[in-house]
């Protein structure tokens, strides 16, 4: 294995798979931290190395828009974006959900203006949480590359269809280089088939698309969305088992865990500050402390069986978050794990919420012992509901 | 039987109907429509309903022009492309004014695509509101005439001379009322390579006040009075217009439809009337139309 490993950036990581994936169209428009991405692709292109239609597009709501079109004329597409370019795109998005139309796009995680800020943060896709996209968050830059045949794998699903985003770390994970292996275009040809539509614009059997629905039938569309993408719950688990096999690799399917069996402190996070926190966790560990980690790799859809049955030893729950709903002081991870947990008899720890790194704040193992030592304050029952972990104490 | 099957929810007379109807008419089955949001969108597609015999897709009301450019650069990547035609069919708001920006877009990058803009000269879908197609002086629901105001006081938009700044090699006005000179102009969009655009005014009789029975008659109306000009731009240059014979006066046109009663019984009107009638004089002499 360690022979094939190479230093790449993690956007040429991405970049690289998504070629591997011999999508038809791409349609991007250029933001940072995107750019290298989609500059790659272009190369890629340029060299002869992809056989697609590469579409500069004048926004990023043309950018989706053409997927739209593309997507629903049969072919495999794909875009990558972030932030405002994220949020130009949210009427589209639930647009290409509701039509069932299985793109597949990289989200470099960013923050959102104002105050503009291009460094990182989850509060763009957090807040396309209800557009009916899959979405799943990458904890290195090899996992956000591997995502990328995955999720294909896992939209184009016939009882899933249904758009993904793959949520990646702005410049933490894709302006980084690590040794990666690339993806082997052999193994991705025998793991992904082609994309072969039952439905699509074609002359030959003409079918409209996007049509107008009463209150008669319209629940309905949205029934079924959210069956299917109960559906992709099943196939994020198995798409993940079957990467594994082929390449050897395995992140967890919906959530994965570290140090969690025995742990009394259970912190709950997604994308890169998992690698931080497993590392904190190492220190803690050896001075005896009882922490441990519950990744949630897929946010969409949200694995709220699989979490119960993970926290059902915990006595002390810290949601970790890169985001906040403003006017509820805490995070979508909180409120999600918060609510999962109400219903439930088996697993009845306190859930606790810190919002951090937002904007691109840096996240050191300081700021996670900080946490970590103020949940032990809930267990001695003082009770914090959630609270920005990472303030300035002078501009605040 | 039409392409665009009977029994659709258009209202009677609807100028928007005929307008799709004689597109499909012109291109036959091996085409692909993309429409925005609007009247011949709601009215031909009631879930589970359709009256559209070719492929056809609706995503929003201002991406169309994206849309249909990605299924073309779909269909050709896939080396499925063959002659298939596709076509926007998209109303004045859509086209004018939300849809604006993606079909730069389009222009720009070339698409081999028509759009066939389908312009009743309103918000027609949401109940008569002012669009950038509006006409100056009509009465719209957000452009009232009243005491103090004669009506939209904002003149129509050029888009064709925009879609022509575009570098677009065809470029024509039509009118729902000429069909075969429509269906003539639609077809030689379709054929000629790159993105192509026909501007086709249809009367709605809903909007602008007129018995369902004379969409035809106020169509012709508008063409032999000159305010709707029919003519073909190629490469940014006028090519053809049609000729009128014994030109009528712009009242004619005006005095058949409720939109623009206002200007026959308010104070000052005859002043506005005159004002329309200068922007049909304009026409005849920059078209060359007599």
């Amino acid at each position: 294995m360690r022979n094939r490993m190479v230093v790449v950036e993690g956007s040429y990581a991405v970049a690289h798979a998504v070629k591997v994936c011999k999508p038809h169209v791409i349609s991007a428009y250029p933001i940072t931290p995107q750019t290298h991405i989609v500059e790659d692709l272009s190369q890629f292109v340029a060299d002869g190395e992809m056989n697609c239609a590469y579409m500069n597009v004048e926004s990023e709501f043309s950018a989706i828009s053409a997927l739209i079109g593309a997507s629903a004329a049969g072919a495999r597409t794909y875009s990558a974006t972030t932030s405002q370019g994220l949020a130009l795109m949210h009427e589209a998005l639930f647009n290409a959900s509701g039509m069932r139309l299985p793109i597949v796009m990289t989200v470099v995680n960013r923050a959102l203006s104002a105050p503009i800020n291009i460094w990182n943060d989850q509060q763009d896709s957090i807040s396309q949480r209800d557009t009916g996209w899959i979405q799943l968050y990458a904890e290195d830059v090899q996992e956000s590359a591997d995502m990328t045949p995955q999720l294909y794998k896992i939209a184009e699903d016939e009882d899933v269809l249904l758009p993904a985003m793959a949520c990646m770390d702005g410049f933490i994970l894709s302006h980084v280089y690590e040794p990666v292996i690339l993806l082997e275009q052999s193994l991705t040809d025998e793991f992904l088939p082609d994309y072969s539509p039952e439905f699509v614009l074609d002359p030959k059997n003409p079918m409209s698309f996007g049509t107008f629905a009463d209150p008669s039938t319209y629940t309905e569309f949205r029934y079924k969305q959210e069956k299917a993408m109960g559906a992709a719950l099943k196939k994020i688990e198995e798409v993940a088992l079957e990467f594994s096999e082929k390449y050897g690799r395995y992140y967890g399917g919906l959530i994965d865990s570290y140090m969690l069996e025995d742990a009394e402190i259970v912190i709950m996070a997604m994308g890169s500050v998992i690698g931080t926190i497993k590392d904190t966790i190492d220190m803690l560990r050896k001075e005896g402390e009882s922490v441990g980690l519950l990744k949630v790799r897929s946010f969409r859809p949200f694995p709220a069986d699989e979490i119960r049955k993970a926290l059902k030893n915990a006595k002390v729950v810290i949601t970790l978050d890169k985001n906040i709903s403003v006017g509820k002081n805490e995070g979508a991870l909180c409120t999600e794990v918060k609510a999962c947990m109400y219903n439930n008899r088996d697993a009845r720890a306190p859930v606790i919420g810190f919002m951090l790194g937002h904007g691109g704040r840096d996240i050191p193992i300081s700021t996670i012992v900080k946490i970590i030592n103020k949940a032990k304050l809930v267990e001695k029952g003082i009770f914090i509901e959630s609270e920005f972990a990472d303030l300035r104490e002078d501009l605040a | 039987m039409s392409l665009l099957k009977p029994g659709h929810r258009g209202c009677a007379g609807c100028g928007d109907a005929l307008a799709g109807k004689f597109v499909l008419d012109a291109l036959g089955e091996d085409c692909i429509v993309v429409s925005p949001t609007g009247c011949l969108e709601v009215f031909t597609t009631p879930y589970p309903e359709s009256a559209w015999g070719v492929p056809w897709i609706h995503s929003l009301f201002e991406n169309a022009a994206a849309v249909a450019s990605g299924v073309e650069a779909a269909l050709k990547a896939m080396g499925k492309m063959n002659n298939t035609k596709i076509v926007v069919i998209g109303g004045d708001g859509a086209t004018m004014d939300i849809g604006l920006q993606a079909i730069s877009g389009a222009f720009e990058r070339g698409h081999d695509l028509t759009y066939i803009c389908v312009d009743n000269e309103a918000y027609m879908n949401t109940g008569i509101q002012r669009s950038s197609g509006t006409p100056k002086y009509a009465n719209t629901t957000t452009s009232p005439a009243g005491k103090v105001s004669f009506g939209n006081p904002l003149n129509k938009k050029n888009m064709p001379a925009i879609i022509a700044a575009h570098g677009s090699p065809y470029v024509a006005t039509a009118s729902v009322a000429y069909a075969p000179d429509m269906m003539k102009k639609v077809k030689k969009a379709a054929q000629i390579k790159g993105p192509t655009y026909v501007h086709v005014h249809a009367p709605c009789c809903t909007g602008w006040k007129f018995e369902g029975s004379k969409t035809i008659e106020v169509g012709r109306l508008a063409v032999e009075t000159a305010l709707w000009p029919l003519y073909e731009m190629e490469k940014g240059e006028v090519t053809g217009v049609r000729k009128i014979k014994n030109r009528k006066p712009v009242e004619e046109y005006l005095k058949v439809q409720g939109r623009f009663r206002h200007l026959f019984t308010m104070e000052g009107g005859a002043g506005e009337i005159k004002n329309i009638q200068a922007t049909a004089d304009w026409n005849v002499k920059h078209f060359g139309l007599e």
